[in-house]
């Protein structure tokens, strides 16, 4: 897809203004967080786990040529194969050519960040070949032809009259008569859809939560079980994986288990979690006839050994943008990527480019919510002040904004003269909104005042009233 | 003989400075009921998170070096910010963590700054204050100080001994109210919607008066609600705890004439 990231002031104010997402991002603030708290609650152990996921990362980063070297040597040894993609294109034509040399007229899917990052979908279509999305989220806004505005509730930008309307246009051989106001009943449709798609498809293409070294496995976790469908019916299971996926080992899978679905959906665990370990064997009673892991780069390898190293712990919980109060207020497409909220504000301008995506490390109060939830401790909002830092390095700022800023540095690091210009400042900013006690238009600041006013100063800086006062109490 | 008084350094904010000096007033009125000295060095003007969260590393360092200088030989340097608390405490060792001398420096003066009501309740282990003030207040947890130096129980904590306060929670009293510094002036209509979220959260919470221990947004949803047409008093929580609250109008109405 093409990002609009650049245009993140415009997609913000359009979703200001979007009734039906406006209704949808008041459910989601009322939802995730409580769930999470009220998990976290729950294990008393949950901070102590926190410190143990890093360290498994951290370890992972610092020898991850070891880890994916011997995920490879396993994966092989259980008859399967690892393709090592640097970028999109490689990644697209990888799966292309699997899907082709076994004749695949359809494809399933399940949740996968992956494929959205390379826009598989849009070239398995380009060549012939009908990819369709298992995870009934990602169902939805396929039918939709839509992207995912969370990673891991991709739909969560829509109220559910607007899913029956879409169902309603898209499954036009079910009766018209049928209801469907409730969400059991949407679910029951896509389902009921779904189960044929599983049985006529070719090749099953999945995501993968971890990659265990030591065994040679993909993890996913799903509340649906659509993952375990997609990849056990078919000739062949592509899993696409990001190189940082992978643990050493399945006691650390199950460390990172633990904080996954407690800060993702506040579960205890998510309804399934399906290890993939090769292709089906002679004795299996079913399972794909091929197994591949596609590892995507795409500038990862590049952030090792910078200041964005620590992004590369993130596993895909989603509790950042959960917690985030610009997400809240603007939702996952304002983002104008594939990776929306704090951690698509440190990512998307890695992938995609800083000139595109130099917006979105700055769309942050630095509240540090996201960090105060990350399962991984990732410093979201440091990793985002030094994408800033990059962006004044080159000047990317708006002119007017960096003047202002400079003549303030100039003045801060001058005493005397910067409290000859507050001083004056105050006296004739409170001199003129005093009576009122506020401004209702403030040049200069018309950002502010547009829908909210601006206190007046009392009218006296706090530095010129203590000199008074230090004065008084030396002459007294 | 008496133990010497802890000496403070006021920092008192860019804010504080040209907005509302009462504020400034309440946290020596304060710290001086608590038995300190306070002294305001004049070389202080703002601790530099504009340009720190802009991104201008020199710029940032330039201005935190002179805080540093202006306020070494303190016992304690105490901030009614949680915000440039936070920037003193957290960050300016950050900033120069690649410059041994200077860091230590910055590190030794990150030590001894605290954000004031923290200081009072966590430091100087004041457990009541003699004050009064007629109303329901909430209060709103301003990100930094919540966060980063971890204020939340303390004003509460103190709030609950004025007497004819009653103190009625904020939900979502956590949520960022939509300031964040260099945020409103780039992302203003976000920003805007934020603070209407967090007004309306502030007038269904009942209260007749919002508090909180950061100017910024105590600007912020004072400036809202008053555009929304609310009669919310608006206050710095230290005017409160000072008792100095009747001399002032609240934050963004308008002064009694007398």
């Amino acid at each position: 897809m093409q990002p609009t990231s650049h245009a993140f002031k415009d997609n913000a104010h359009q979703a200001l203004g979007n009734a039906n997402l406006q209704k949808a991002l008041a459910l989601m603030r009322s939802g995730f967080p409580a769930r999470r708290a009220a998990a976290v609650a729950r294990l008393p152990e949950f901070e102590a786990l926190r410190d143990q996921g890093k360290a498994i990362k951290d370890h992972v980063l610092e020898n991850l040529d070891f880890y994916l070297e011997t995920f490879e040597k396993n994966v092989k040894a259980q008859g399967g194969h690892v393709h090592w993609c640097r970028t999109p294109q490689e990644a697209r034509d990888t799966v292309l050519a699997i899907c082709q040399r076994l004749g695949a007229k359809t494809v399933t899917k399940g949740k996968t960040m992956i494929a959205e990052e390379i826009a598989l979908n849009d070239h398995l279509e380009q060549n012939g070949i009908t990819p369709v999305e298992t995870d009934l989220g990602e169902y939805i806004i396929q039918i939709r032809k839509e992207y995912p505005s969370h990673i891991i509730a991709p739909a969560i930008h829509l109220v559910k009259e607007q899913i029956a309307e879409s169902f309603r246009e898209t499954h036009r051989d079910l009766d018209p008569a049928r209801r469907l106001e409730e969400a059991p009943t949407l679910v029951a449709e896509a389902r009921a859809v779904l189960r044929q798609k599983f049985l006529a498809a070719d090749v099953g293409i999945t995501g993968a939560n971890f990659c265990v070294a030591e065994t040679g496995s993909t993890v996913i976790v799903t509340n649906e079980g659509n993952g375990d469908l997609t990849q056990t019916l078919t000739k062949a299971h592509i899993v696409l994986a990001s190189l940082e996926k992978v643990v050493p080992t399945l006691e650390d899978l199950s460390t990172i288990l633990r904080l996954l679905a407690r800060s993702a959906t506040g579960q205890e665990f998510s309804t399934y979690t399906t290890v993939s370990t090769g292709p089906r064997r002679p004795e299996d009673t079913d399972g794909p006839g091929e197994f591949h892991v596609v590892f995507l780069d795409n500038g990862r390898s590049a952030m090792l050994g910078t200041e964005f190293q620590d992004m590369l712990r993130c596993i895909r919980c989603g509790a950042c943008m959960n917690h985030c109060p610009v997400y809240a207020t603007v939702g996952g497409h304002a983002y104008g990527w594939v990776y929306p909220g704090p951690m698509g504000a440190v990512l998307t301008p890695t992938l995609v480019g800083v000139d595109e995506a130099g917006h979105l490390p700055n769309a942050s109060t630095f509240c540090g919510r996201c960090e105060s939830v990350c399962p991984m401790k990732i410093p979201l909002p440091g990793m985002m002040r030094h994408w800033r830092e990059r962006e004044f390095e080159r000047q990317l700022s708006p002119a007017a904004y960096r003047y202002g800023l400079a003549l303030w540095a100039f003045l801060a690091q001058r005493p005397p003269l910067y409290r000859f210009v507050t001083g004056l400042a105050s006296r004739l900013l409170g001199w003129a909104g005093g009576p009122r006690g506020r401004f209702r238009s403030l040049p200069l600041a018309q950002g502010w005042t547009a829908g909210r006013d601006m206190p007046a100063p009392e009218g006296r800086s706090f530095m010129s009233l203590w000199a008074e006062r230090q004065k008084h109490r030396s002459a007294a | 003989m008496p133990a010497a008084p802890i000496r403070v350094g006021l920092f008192v904010t860019c804010l504080v400075d040209l907005f509302r000096p009462s504020v400034g007033f309440a946290a020596v009125k304060l710290l001086e009921d608590a038995g300190c000295t306070v002294e305001v060095p004049q070389a202080q003007t703002c601790c530099g998170q504009p340009a720190y969260n802009s991104g201008d590393k020199a710029d940032t360092k330039a201005i935190a070096r002179q805080v540093i200088e202006a306020f070494e030989g303190f016992d304690y340097v105490v901030v009614p910010s949680g915000s440039c608390g936070g920037m003193i405490r957290k960050h300016y060792p950050e900033l120069f963590a690649d410059e041994p001398a200077i860091f230590q420096r910055a590190q030794h003066l990150a030590m001894r700054t605290y954000e004031l009501i923290s200081f009072l309740a966590d430091v100087l282990k004041v457990e009541r204050v003699e004050a009064r003030y007629e109303g329901v207040a909430t209060y709103h947890d301003s990100c930094s100080g919540l966060r980063e130096l971890g204020v939340k129980e303390q004003p509460r904590r103190l709030l609950a001994s004025v007497d004819g306060l009653r103190l009625q929670e904020l939900p979502g009293a956590e949520v960022c109210c939509g300031f964040g510094g260099t945020f409103c002036i780039k992302y203003p209509e976000i920003s805007e919607r934020m603070a209407a979220d967090k007004a309306a959260d502030i007038v269904a919470s009942g209260a007749d008066t919002l508090l909180a221990g950061d100017m910024g947004c105590l600007l912020n949803m004072a400036g809202k609600l008053t555009r929304l047409g609310k009669r919310v008093r608006v206050r710095h929580v230290a005017e409160v705890l000072a008792g100095s609250a009747e001399a002032t109008a609240p934050i963004g109405a308008a002064p009694e004439r007398g």
